[in-house]
């Protein structure tokens, strides 16, 4: 299906054209919509519909991660060769603590950073089919992907708002 | 139709003359273009501060550690007070960046890019230090936990292992956390730079193809509040750790529980004075007047003074609690800190610690760029010299009268420290030549939105 279909950019001046438009867009049943935007502008996730992030399920399991590794690596290590230092318990666990929280942290942060990534399809350095270098000056943008015959509709409300450019794609797929 | 109701109050007094996204852009992008003279003498200077580290260096590794000052019983000097001096700079950075970005404090957003910069380099420039210090630095591997060859592990109960473990986990997370932020304005760069040049290549592989959808901006938010969130508590753990060096053996004037705490207020009182010292060159040069204003100068002053304050209470603890412990060895120390060997260093370090910063309760001085920066450098000063006094007058007068010493500098660890500013200033003056030292996103983000115009209404007058 979506190899039948067709896109159009619209680039935007205004923060409040481009959140109607995807308003109208959404109310007329277009689902397939990729905002631009020069900075994180949570009109546009809201008229979006975003709720949450999968980010933080990484987060949350990198940090887990990384706890059970610090504490089963100082544990291993003490038990392996149970030697006695400083009249100290061979398994100091307060002392622990401390290899344990840093590990939790940087698995924590390295997985949020794969997840990151992976979330918002990055690294992809090839040639950019829908876009406007504007977007990371000054303007918002609305892609929108349709079939074919109701492309024209799409197209009609992108204009209403009065874009700055329009772009028509003839591939269609969804960038996003 | 008025769907966005959200209005210029978000921010306007932040940055009131800055009137649109673009102009965003084309003052910030500009310091990639136009390096000036001042930036080639300072780069100048850099490199060959770079030189005088690589001479100094390469003589120790060459002849030994014997051409420093360190011998028994102070062995720890020059070097590991520049080890924490640089950690405790790095420390404002993730400060600004993470915890105050959790706080949704305003001012941030101008300076915060820079100030991230800084960290990531003075961690990089503190982790050359337990290299050198080293001696035989081509055995720094041993630093890290791993089995030696009769399969005995590293003690993990050693508060020097722990460091190994703060440090990398601290370079890592706040280079991660600069990296990411860096995204979306390098793709900025990569648009309005001209097409075909070395810049524009340079800046589409660093851009990772972001192309500022709602989708990558959705998740990237929420990984930055994450990053933020862990960055938190963990720049609170580095330099605990680093105090926790100290303050876990029973050397006089080191085994103090308030040295955690200590330890952390003064490495934000340092990294924010140094971020001052080095805003205010910038600010200077590129004339980004616009964007850092007397409103963010006065913000970090009053950080300043805060933590200044918890530093200058824990020196009157200190000293408190020597007398009051009732231990003879204890009292000595900081008896001889104020009146020995070394009372120089020691005054040095409570004046422009102590005294000085008593000059930001007054409005007049914090909103003088100037009066800023002379005052920011004496606290840099003093803060060096807060760590070469613990350190070294601690190690100079121990326990047993015997085994005192006398520690001075060599003219190899004097070279070192000098050059390791050459290192620090070279990667930074790099960094705002080839990545926008602004961060322009954010900066938009507290900028009125721009809004269709409105069908006229005359009112009537």
């Amino acid at each position: 299906m979506s190899t039948a279909n067709r896109g159009v950019l619209a680039s935007y001046e205004y923060l409040d054209a481009t959140v109607d438009a995807i308003k109208e867009l959404r109310k007329e049943g277009f689902e397939e919509i990729t905002a631009f935007a020069p900075f994180p502008e949570h009109h546009i996730e809201h008229a979006l519909g975003y709720t949450n992030s999968p980010i933080r399920i990484f987060t949350l399991v990198g940090g887990l991660t990384g706890m059970a590794t610090g504490l089963s690596f100082t544990v291993f290590t003490a038990m392996d060769w149970p030697l006695v230092v400083g009249g100290k318990p061979i398994l100091s666990i307060p002392a622990f603590v401390i290899p344990t929280f840093e590990m939790t942290i940087l698995f924590g942060a390295l997985f949020t950073v794969v997840g990151v990534f992976w979330n918002m399809r990055i690294p992809d350095i090839r040639a950019q089919v829908v876009y406007d270098p504007e977007f990371s000056g000054g303007r918002f943008g609305v892609y929108v992907t349709a079939p074919a015959d109701r492309l024209g509709q799409a197209r009609t409300i992108l204009e209403s708002q009065g874009p700055a450019r329009l772009q028509e794609d003839e591939e269609g797929a969804a960038h996003g | 139709m008025a769907t966005v109701t959200e209005k210029v109050d978000r921010a306007t007094a932040t940055h009131p003359d800055v009137s649109s996204y673009t102009e965003v852009n084309t003052d910030i992008l500009a310091m990639l273009s136009r390096p000036g003279k001042w930036w080639w003498i300072l780069f100048g200077l850099s490199v060959a501060g770079i030189g005088l580290l690589a001479f100094s260096w390469g003589n120790q590794l060459i002849n030994g550690i014997g051409l420093s000052g360190l011998n028994t019983p102070v062995g720890w000097g020059a070097y590991i007070t520049t080890f924490v001096f640089w950690v405790g700079i790095a420390h404002s950075g993730t400060l600004i960046s993470a915890i105050l970005f959790l706080f949704r404090a305003r001012w941030r957003q101008s300076i915060y890019r820079a100030a991230e910069a800084m960290t990531v380099f003075a961690v990089m420039t503190a982790g050359l230090y337990p290299l050198i210090h080293l001696g035989r630095a081509w055995h720094a591997y041993w630093l890290f936990p791993y089995a030696n060859q009769r399969m005995l592990w590293p003690n993990f109960r050693s508060p020097l292992v722990w460091d190994v473990f703060a440090v990398t986990t601290y370079f890592t997370v706040s280079s991660l956390f600069f990296l990411l932020g860096l995204i979306p304005d390098i793709a900025a760069a990569r648009d309005q730079s001209r097409p075909g040049t070395l810049r524009q290549k340079f800046y589409t592989l660093t851009a990772f193809g972001w192309r500022g959808t709602d989708r990558q901006w959705h998740h990237f938010g929420k990984a930055y509040l994450f990053l933020a969130a862990l960055a938190t508590p963990l720049v609170l753990s580095v330099h605990s750790v680093v105090s926790w060096d100290f303050a876990m053996s029973i050397v006089p004037g080191w085994h103090a529980t308030i040295f955690a705490p200590y330890f952390v207020a003064g490495a934000i009182f340092s990294g924010v004075a140094m971020v001052i010292t080095l805003m205010v060159p910038i600010r200077k040069i590129f004339g980004l007047e616009k964007y850092l204003t007397v409103r963010h100068f006065d913000a970090m002053a009053k950080l300043i003074l805060v933590t200044g304050l918890i530093v200058f209470y824990a020196y009157l603890n200190e000293f408190f609690m020597a007398w009051y412990s009732g231990e003879d060895p204890e009292r000595r120390v900081f008896w001889e800190r104020l009146f020995g060997h070394y009372w120089w260093a020691t005054w040095i370090m409570l004046i422009c610690n102590g005294l000085i910063p008593i000059m930001l309760w007054f409005k007049r001085v914090r909103h003088s760029i100037a009066a800023l920066f002379v005052l920011t450098i004496f606290i840099n000063i003093g803060m060096w010299f807060e760590r070469y006094v613990i350190i070294v007058t601690s190690l100079s007068t121990e326990f047993i009268p015997f085994a005192w010493g006398i520690y001075r500098p060599s003219v190899t660890e004097m070279g070192i420290v000098i050059g390791t500013f050459g290192w620090f200033f070279f990667w930074f003056l790099l960094f705002i030549r080839l990545l926008p030292p602004v961060a322009l996103a954010e900066i938009k983000e507290v900028l009125p939105p721009p809004m269709r115009p409105k069908p006229r209404q005359e009112v009537p007058r």
